[in-house]
């Protein structure tokens, strides 16, 4: 059975049930979304049916200019921490036996798969007064007395690349292990040292690799809607916060849907800017 | 020598990295009495015992549990045969329905969880609890495609093709050789829609977060009225679900390879 082109109403018969419920439940939902983005606040319903661009205008004001900086700059630095840690450890993994690759993924996975609100209360446990690690080096006399570390900025910043790290790690997993393997036999045989071969071989030979990585994490870290609730101040707040705050708490679901859609536009553009940067790879 | 030992380091350092906040929670859910002290002070379990014990937990498990094996069984039924028609046909532009399929799970998750709860409240179902399992099918179907995806792409199609020539039609083949081919790749699909509709908390949120609670939903809102040890004992009970589920996948199939490393490598 080679593959051919559908011919009968038949052959497409498979296609019916997935087409079906991703039209239904994904695209007339976000359409949806989108339609609401326009529509008016009604506090005693969800929203009134209209068409007024006032969602979107009050993105020109200086509160949210300041939160959408704040969320771009702390998402670009998750993304450069979570590579500058990955990346290197990721290329030290494919060099292990595969036992020891085993049990590094299972764990990433497992660390991967927990919810926002379970990584949220474990750092923001780790980081209390009461159970925190302070009260390990009060122990062994580094300080006076346990302190919090939370709410701050280094909380959000922590929690967020532990939330990050894992999955960074895994999109970078299959890049490394497919590097060939004769590329850093060669810069040995010339001499270089294994980090100089890592740094100078390997790293350059990945460029667009890494540059897609953290279009990625960068896109996964802006996606964030309760570490910086859970860990940081009010000042610490993301535009997915922010969303989360306004569609749930304020019930103004038009203007959550229309930082929503700006949200979309800027994840698609990088989304798309990835794509590129792979293919680009490709064509090498 | 030096250069192992660097390594040795830096992979403790992540691991310690990873496992700490973890090691913090399994030790606060031992405590004795209601402190979230660390090191715990005493040794009880009946916080664990609390999570089946307490009603409201209880409720909050059954929910979850629910929750993550009926939407796990969408996913992998619009996947499956999604992927057995892109296997099959040659259709370029159903390509958009793989797309489609990819899409919730690129996006930043707020913003899919915000559809669902503009399209719910539209139709005036805001709040039932099956509107949770469709969204979260939805959600999730992206994991049980790429598996499966990767598993259609290992079949030899010699195979097919044998079987074939000697009489099969296309429900024979499909029965007899492509479900067992495909079968670890299905597992772990529905595996890995399960483990993450468990922990997902802002689709759940947003569809049925103010008429009933999952596990996530039940400990976000416990939050505000301070930390308990129950909750550290949900955190492990998470991550141990989490760990015998992937443990699971790694020990019946081969999870490098589904991450990737796809044939290259030798061993």
């Amino acid at each position: 059975m080679r593959r051919e082109p559908p011919r009968t109403l038949a052959d497409y018969a498979p296609l019916a049930f997935p087409a079906l419920m991703l039209i239904v439940f994904f695209i007339v939902p976000f359409s949806t979304m989108i339609a609401v983005s326009f529509f008016k606040r009604n506090p005693a319903s969800f929203y009134t049916p209209d068409f007024v661009f006032d969602n979107y205008e009050r993105f020109l004001s200086v509160f949210f200019g300041s939160v959408l900086a704040f969320s771009l700059m702390l998402a670009i630095l998750v993304a450069v921490c979570c590579v500058a840690i990955a990346f290197p450890f990721t290329y030290l993994l494919t060099k292990c036996g595969r036992r020891t690759q085993t049990v590094w993924l299972v764990g990433l996975l497992s660390v991967l798969s927990l919810s926002e609100v379970i990584i949220g209360f474990s750092w923001s446990t780790l980081l209390s007064r009461t159970a925190g690690i302070t009260n390990l080096l009060v122990a062994i006399g580094l300080m006076d007395q346990p302190v919090a570390l939370l709410p701050s900025f280094g909380a959000v910043l922590t929690g967020m690349v532990y939330q990050a790290l894992p999955y960074t790690i895994l999109v970078l997993y299959p890049a490394l292990v497919r590097l060939d393997p004769t590329l850093i036999e060669a810069a040995r045989t010339l001499g270089a040292s294994p980090p100089r071969a890592f740094f100078n071989v390997v790293t350059p030979a990945l460029r667009n690799t890494i540059v897609a990585t953290l279009i990625m994490v960068f896109v996964f870290a802006l996606g964030s809607y309760l570490l910086p609730q859970i860990l940081g101040r009010p000042s610490n707040w993301t535009l997915s916060v922010l969303i989360t705050d306004q569609a749930i708490y304020q019930s103004n679901m038009p203007f959550a849907a229309a930082m929503a859609v700006f949200l979309v536009l800027i994840s698609l553009a990088l989304v798309g800017l990835t794509l590129l940067v792979g293919r680009r790879e490709h064509a090498l | 020598m030096t250069a192992r030992l660097l390594r040795r380091i830096y992979f403790a350092l992540v691991g310690l990295f990873l496992a700490a906040p973890l090691i913090v929670v399994a030790g606060v859910s031992i405590n004795e009495k209601q402190t979230l002290a660390f090191p715990p002070k005493g040794f009880s379990l009946s916080w664990y015992a609390q999570i089946f014990t307490d009603p409201e937990w209880r409720l909050a498990l059954i929910h979850s549990l629910t929750l993550a094996v009926c939407s796990a069984a969408i996913a992998v039924a619009i996947a499956l045969p999604l992927a057995w028609f892109l296997w099959r046909r040659i259709a370029p532009w159903a390509n958009i329905f793989q797309v489609l399929g990819l899409a919730p799970f690129v996006l930043p998750p707020v913003i899919t969880a915000l559809g669902f709860l503009s399209f719910w409240a539209t139709l005036g179902l805001f709040g039932q609890f099956y509107t949770a399992i469709i969204s979260h099918g939805i959600f999730f179907v992206t994991l049980p495609l790429v598996t499966l995806s990767l598993g259609f792409a290992s079949i030899d199609r010699a195979l097919v093709e044998a079987a074939s020539t000697m009489g099969a039609d296309d429900r024979t083949v499909l029965k007899t050789i492509v479900l067992p081919l495909i079968l670890p790749y299905l597992v772990s699909g529905y595996a890995f829609a399960f483990v993450l509709s468990l922990n997902e908390y802002i689709v759940a949120y947003m569809t049925i977060g103010f008429t009933s609670e999952t596990l996530p939903i039940k400990i976000f809102n416990s939050l505000r009225y301070g930390y308990t040890p129950t909750m550290a004992a949900v955190s492990v009970f998470f991550v141990v679900v989490a760990a015998v589920v992937f443990g699971a996948i790694a020990r019946f199939g081969d999870i490098r390879k589904l991450l990737g490393a796809l044939g290259t490598q030798e061993s």
